[in-house]
């Protein structure tokens, strides 16, 4: 059993080494093939990144009262926490939204002069709240609602004043990540189809061998395995030149698709992943290298 | 040894191949099947290695019913069985080394006897200073003689040769001879199609010859006649 397995992979790095110019050439397809799907995966990342980007725009605030208690809308801040839906509650205290206010117009004189004419903070306090799904708003913002918040409030909370926003952007946020998953399912099954074909074709070259093999009495294992084992190697050497080729590309486009979703940062994220990048790329190859090789031999070990 | 009853083979939309074809090829014997092209050498040959199932009637190798074995069961049973063809069939991608190797390593034997037997096949058909040479590196004769030591470095029960001189000159194809003649009297049966004249009659040995699928003469020591 060692021998016939030891055999079965020198056989196939032997082929894979004498068979120059075919090697290459299916190297070279596939190479192309792994590139894309390594570039559909990094596609999936960017549509992610500019829908969380985009989530990370939406919140609503509540704004109480200035003779609410804080000790009240703390209370208030730690029920809405216990909610399922919400992702995290931040407090902003009537000296802190008074200070922000400041910092944010110092070089305003004409604000700052008037400020400093009142005898009390004018600001309110609120609470910022993130869901965790931007569906989730309106329950939020009805959960807000009921009397024995509301009556704290200052106006209902500001998601009635941007209810149409918010739902186009998680229309939107929807549209991106569910066509962009089945976009990469597509692309992802033509790349699978591309390196198949390759494959298939590169073995169609050598059907006349595989019946000499037979002839000479080798089991169909025999006779596949050396060709899985080839189909391997190329889809290992495919996966390592699909990073090569890729790297650049990236490193060229990053600095404009930052301007679209600031901070995405596509070729620093391709450069701490690569790792698993190639991991994902190399398993993907291998499996349908391997595949490949298995299924097209079958039709020439008849007889 | 080898024993055809009543076979016939009839391929779809064609006339039939062979028909009703008996003979029996005892151990140490060497057989030549002669016949125009057409006549039904080969598809004795493909019968017997297991390639074809015949229509009608059985064929047996030793032990086997060659027209009943699986798919699964060819492989093994071709290991008894040394087959020469008229193109050769070695695998171009192997040295002349690696394919006699071939036949010894799907049957899983160990290197080391490998590495010793090969040499010394190679050796006996006169190519043992080209072991590292591609088949694309060799002559038309030197590759039938590496075809005739892969058929023969597992020591078969039977060497079958299917037109081994078919694409040879005059003086390679007599080499071809001598070297199965040299196998047969190491104690190998010889199957060899030909439609040769010349080599059937040097031979003196026995002759079935076959006509249209037909067997139509089997002279222990046969001349080429034809009908």
């Amino acid at each position: 059993m060692v021998t016939v397995i030891s055999r079965i992979f020198n056989f196939g790095f032997k082929n894979f080494r004498r068979n120059g110019w075919l090697s290459t050439a299916t190297v070279a397809i596939m190479a192309l093939a792994l590139s894309g799907f390594m570039a559909l995966m990094i596609f999936g990342t960017i549509t992610n990144a500019a829908a969380a980007a985009i989530e990370n725009k939406i919140d609503i605030s509540a704004y109480f009262t200035t003779n609410t208690p804080e000790d009240t809308i703390l209370s208030i801040k730690q029920s809405l926490e216990q909610l399922p839906q919400v992702a995290d509650v931040q407090y902003v205290s009537r000296n802190q939204a008074l200070a922000a206010f400041k910092a944010a117009h110092q070089n305003n004189p004409t604000i700052t002069q008037a400020l400093g004419q009142l005898n009390s903070n004018p600001l309110e306090a609120s609470l910022n709240i993130k869901a965790k799904d931007p569906s989730q708003y309106a329950s939020i913002a009805q959960y807000l609602s009921a009397p024995a918040i509301a009556q704290y409030l200052d106006g209902p909370p500001s998601y009635y004043d941007n209810q149409a926003v918010i739902e186009r952007l998680t229309k939107i946020v929807q549209v991106v990540t569910t066509g962009g998953f089945l976009v990469t399912i597509l692309l992802a099954l033509v790349a699978g189809l591309v390196v198949f074909n390759t494959i298939r074709i590169a073995i169609y070259s050598n059907r006349e061998e595989i019946g000499v093999m037979r002839v000479v009495g080798a089991s169909n294992a025999f006779v596949r395995g050396p060709y899985v084992v080839e189909g391997m190697i190329c889809a290992a050497i495919a996966a390592a030149a699909s990073l090569v080729l890729v790297a650049p590309v990236l490193y060229f486009i990053s600095p404009y698709l930052d301007i679209f979703i600031p901070g995405l940062g596509i070729f620093h994220y391709f450069w701490t992943h690569s790792p698993l990048l190639f991991f994902y790329v190399l398993l993907f190859g291998v499996v349908i290298g391997a595949f490949s090789s298995f299924v097209a031999v079958r039709r020439y070990l008849k007889n | 040894m080898i024993v055809f009853q009543g076979v016939s083979k009839r391929y779809e939309h064609h006339a039939s191949a062979l028909e009703d074809v008996s003979f029996e090829v005892g151990p140490g014997e060497f057989v030549s099947l002669a016949g125009r092209s057409g006549a039904g050498k080969s598809t004795i040959i493909k019968l017997l290695i297991g390639e074809e199932k015949p229509t009608k009637g059985r064929v047996f190798f030793g032990q086997y019913e060659v027209g009943k074995l699986e798919d699964q069961d060819l492989p093994a049973f071709r290991r008894h069985i040394g087959v020469v063809f008229q193109d050769f069939r070695l695998l171009p991608a192997k040295t002349a080394y690696e394919n006699v190797a071939f036949a010894l390593e799907v049957a899983g034997r160990p290197e080391r006897e490998i590495a010793e037997l090969v040499p010394q096949v190679l050796d006996m058909v006169g190519l043992g200073d080209k072991m590292k040479n591609f088949p694309s590196e060799l002559s038309g004769g030197e590759r039938q003689r590496v075809a005739i030591a892969r058929a023969m470095i597992h020591r078969p029960e039977v060497v079958i040769a299917d037109e081994p001189t078919g694409n040879l000159d005059p003086f390679h194809t007599f080499e071809i001879v001598k070297l199965l003649e040299k196998i047969n009297q190491l104690g190998t049966t010889v199957v060899l199609a030909t439609h040769d004249k010349e080599v059937i009659n040097n031979l003196e040995r026995r002759v079935i010859t076959l006509d249209r699928g037909r067997l139509v003469r089997d002279e222990a020591k046969g001349k080429y006649i034809l009908v």
